[in-house]
């Protein structure tokens, strides 16, 4: 299992996520944002961070980065795609997941321990929890308060692709929204940061293992097939 | 940041400390946010992980209050570069940010001048800092380390390009020209001088070899960082920079760096001091039967300085890179610094600065002690500090004497525990008006763990183990959390320090950890045993039942120096014993952790814990108008 971290300018999990993936017993693989290669990886983490400096709308200016001209490609054949915190900010600029993160309904970065439920196991990154499941997973960010317009909103309710939800909403996120995928369920955005939540002595618990059990199990069915 | 990545190391962490006027003065409300924002604005975006440190309120910094930022580096020993200009004919290079108009003279500004009501705007001499180009100047300046291709290095910092090169030049063997009409500005009107004292930031200062240069400016092309040679090493002895075909520097960089002016300032003890400390708090009354007991129990525990300080802790990213062992509100900050081993750094920020007004000496000591002891209380061995000495101005014989003694205090300390000071930072004309700051000199500790996950964290954890106090209490109520709190009193003489005491303690508490003995370990220090066993109960989620020997006031409330609250399994009861009575440290047993909600403190009260912990979240969320989380 080889997985891609992409490293912008600024970003600041990247170490983090190819940790994760480490521990969990697979490949990490850096991306270089300025590459116009995937090197063939079997999936793509767009960690979190603040790329470049995210002056501008969060996540604006990474999208049109070479490396993820690929990732748009490659995520319309089915590579499995996961965005963290400012992944999923770059994810919906780049339009792969519909709707934009906007600042915090508190107005100022919020850090803590941020519990969830999960709301689909019908995606390539969820599949080894089950629907309902509260798990607890870290959140850091400013600007997560995910909005879209009526009707996307209820297209994603009516189309179970509320991926997760908060129990107790801390930034003003449209129906306690924290992740959501796209149609064929390969591309999953969330604002939590579930890389911080696999290893026993610096995290608060390892309820971020199953995101990356999901996507072994994905591709061992796959090469099954 | 610069300092730790001029010597080759990478920043890891960071801490601040941050003391302002009263929580519920009205400008404490604007000022508090801002400073916050900036702190987590700048380190948020930066990728370190803010792991602890300090929140203060007190009068005396309405008008002056203090940011002390402290951060820590990790490098392996043959890493480690220093500044030096070597070899004729070798590049000196500016990368990072271009140089603007910002923070000129800003050191000078800063450091000299009061903030008048009716004084010139500072605002020009404060720079605009880019935390985003910061980032980029680490991973770059880490990747060119790694190439091989550095000489020489400095961060810029106060006085910018004209302190860099004659550091660099002074602790080199030759001499340095400079070409000013070279340096990448924001602003082409900067005179000569504007551009020489130009304090911008993210800015560095390199000496490369010519061979060097294509590797070198490649790699500033990877990060993005902007990267200028504007000089070269050259024989002979001075630092000579050049504008507009003028030589409008000539000197010996010696000079300039090495032999700046000593100032001989005359100091005075105040005469103040003895009504001061003669005021003791002896007199103030003492709580009568458990009710009023209670009541200055939780007075104390819910006081803007006792209470939770997650309003601003959280508003920091505290686990970027994965290594975070401890944060706030534990007792120190923890980071793994290797992966394999589990080796891991603490550290710890502590300023007492009630009781170094009412002993400047003693109260340095005492400082330095607490932070000592908080590395020792999460079972890390202390080794090294650095400090921050906040003072108002030293043109005023009494601070002059405040800063004087509180050296001699930390010296004192230093040598007793062993501990070498590897730097710091001192800081003064802290003051508005005439009213200077009570002296705070703060003290970051750092300690060493051989494995980080043998750390003791404050909150109980278990239903049914034993709670016990390491250390001898004394009745040390002058200058206390308690007397300030409930009968706004500062006055009398702070306790005495006791070095053999706390390398004692700390000695049990390291091998405590090591042997996994405790469940739980707290250091006892403002607000005392009350404000310890509230900690503890509210951050394990666990009730607590004690029962007081003696006077359950000065049980409670006295800051006798050299303490720890400790729970464990009454198995290990015994383990612990034979080792508080090897080193010397008494140890009472004094109650145990319960299931039962509430912190009962036998034949005087018992408090509910969830009102408690309600009330001790709500306290800054409350004054900053926000809704407690």
């Amino acid at each position: 299992m080889r997985v891609g971290v992409v490293t912008f300018p600024g970003s600041l999990d990247d170490a983090d996520a190819r940790q994760a993936v480490k521990l969990t017993g697979g490949e990490p693989v850096a991306l270089w944002h300025a590459s116009d290669s995937l090197q063939g990886v079997d999936a793509v983490i767009l960690p979190g961070g603040f790329s470049y400096g995210d002056y501008l709308r969060c996540g604006a200016i990474a999208r049109f980065s070479p490396v993820m001209a690929q990732v748009i490609k490659a995520a319309g054949e089915g590579l499995p795609v996961l965005g963290i915190c400012n992944g999923f900010q770059v994810l919906c600029e780049a339009r792969l997941l519909p709707g934009a993160l906007i600042r915090n309904d508190r107005r100022t970065f919020y850090c803590q321990d941020q519990n969830l439920r999960v709301e689909s196991s019908d995606t390539v990154w969820t599949n080894a929890f089950t629907a309902g499941d509260e798990i607890n997973i870290v959140i850091k960010h400013g600007e997560g308060n995910y909005q879209a317009d009526a009707e996307t909103v209820r297209m994603l309710e009516a189309e179970h692709r509320v991926v997760f939800r908060y129990l107790g909403n801390p930034n003003g996120s449209v129906n306690d929204i924290a992740g959501i995928t796209n149609e064929r369920g390969n591309v999953v955005g969330l604002m939590p940061h579930p890389e911080h939540n696999i290893d026993p002595v610096t995290a608060p618990n390892q309820d971020g293992r199953p995101f990356f059990e999901s996507l072994a199990r994905f591709l061992m069915a796959k090469v099954g097939a | 940041m610069r300092d730790i990545l001029a010597m080759g190391a990478r920043p890891v962490a960071s801490m601040d400390s941050l003391r302002f006027g009263r929580l519920d003065a009205p400008d404490t409300a604007r000022v508090l946010p801002g400073i916050v924002a900036g702190v987590g604005g700048y380190g948020n975006c930066l990728g370190l992980p803010n792991i602890g440190g300090e929140v203060v309120f007190h009068d005396c910094y309405y008008g002056n209050p203090l940011v002390n930022a402290l951060s820590v580096g990790v490098l392996r020993h043959e890493d480690l570069h220093l500044a030096f200009a070597r070899g004729t004919g070798n590049k000196v290079i500016l990368y990072g940010a271009t140089t603007g108009g910002d923070g000129i003279g800003g050191a000078s500004v800063l450091a000299s001048e009061t903030f008048d009501a009716d004084g010139p705007a500072k605002r020009p001499s404060v720079q605009v800092g880019d935390p985003f180009m910061e980032k980029l100047l680490i991973e770059c300046t880490l990747e060119l380390f790694q190439a091989g291709i550095v000489n020489g290095i400095q961060d810029l910092g106060a006085a910018g390009i004209s302190c860099a090169t004659s550091e660099l030049a002074a602790s080199g063997d030759g001499g340095m020209h400079i070409d000013l009409d070279l340096v990448p500005l924001r602003d082409n009107t900067l005179t000569p001088e504007e551009i020489l004292m130009s304090e911008s930031q993210e800015r560095m200062a390199c000496v490369v070899e010519p061979e060097n240069l294509g590797r070198f400016f490649e790699i500033c092309a990877k990060w993005d960082v902007l990267a200028t040679v504007i000089g070269e090493v050259t024989e002979g002895s001075h630092l000579v920079i050049d504008w507009h075909g003028e030589t409008v520097v000539d000197v010996d960089p010696r000079t300039v760096a090495h032999e700046g002016p000593v100032y001989e300032r005359p100091m005075e003890r105040p005469a103040w001091l003895d009504a001061l400390n003669a005021d003791s708090s002896a007199k103030l009354p003492r709580p009568a039967g458990g009710a009023e007991l209670e009541a200055q129990f939780r007075q104390v525990v819910t006081s803007p300085n006792q209470c939770d300080k997650s309003w601003v802790t959280d508003q920091y990213d505290r686990y970027v890179r994965g290594n975070t062992a401890l944060a706030q509100p534990q007792d120190s900050g923890m980071l793994r610094v290797d992966e394999e081993s589990g080796l891991g750094v603490a550290l710890s920020t502590d300023a007492n600065s009630r009781f170094t007004m009412l002993d400047p000496f003693v109260g340095a000591e005492l400082s330095l002690a607490e932070a000592y002891r908080n590395v020792a209380a999460t079972g890390a061995e202390p080794v090294a500090i650095t400090d921050c000495l906040n003072f108002g101005s030293p043109e005023d014989p009494e601070v002059m004497w405040q800063f004087s003694q509180a050296v001699d205090g930390l010296i004192a300390g230093c040598q007793a525990l062993g501990t070498p000071v590897t730097g710091g930072n001192v800081s003064f004309y802290n003051r508005t008006g005439d009213v200077n700051i009570m002296p705070t000199p703060l003290v970051g500790m750092l300690g060493v763990i051989d494995n980080v996950a043998d750390r003791l964290k404050a909150g109980f954890a278990a239903a049914g183990d034993l709670v016990a106090v390491l250390g001898e209490t004394k009745p040390d109520l002058d200058g206390s959390a308690w007397a300030e709190v409930v009968h706004g009193h500062l006055g009398g003489r702070p306790p005495q320090p006791d070095f053999p005491a706390e390398q004692a303690l700390a000695q049990v508490l390291i091998r405590c950890a090591k042997d996994h003995l405790l469940s739980s370990a707290h250091d006892l220090s403002d607000g005392g045993l009350a404000v310890a066993l509230a900690e503890s109960a509210i951050l394990g989620g666990l009730g607590v039942r004690v029962t007081l020997e003696g006077d359950d006031f000065t049980a409670l409330f006295s800051e006798t120096p050299a303490r720890a609250l400790v729970s464990l399994p009454a198995a290990k009861l015994g383990l612990l014993e034979s080792l508080a009575r090897a080193h010397g440290v008494p140890l009472a047993v004094i109650g145990k952790v319960s299931p039962d909600p509430e912190i009962a403190v036998g034949g005087q009260f018992s408090v509910g814990l969830a009102e408690l912990e309600a009330q001790w979240r709500a306290v800054i969320p409350n004054a900053m108008g926000a809704e407690p989380q």
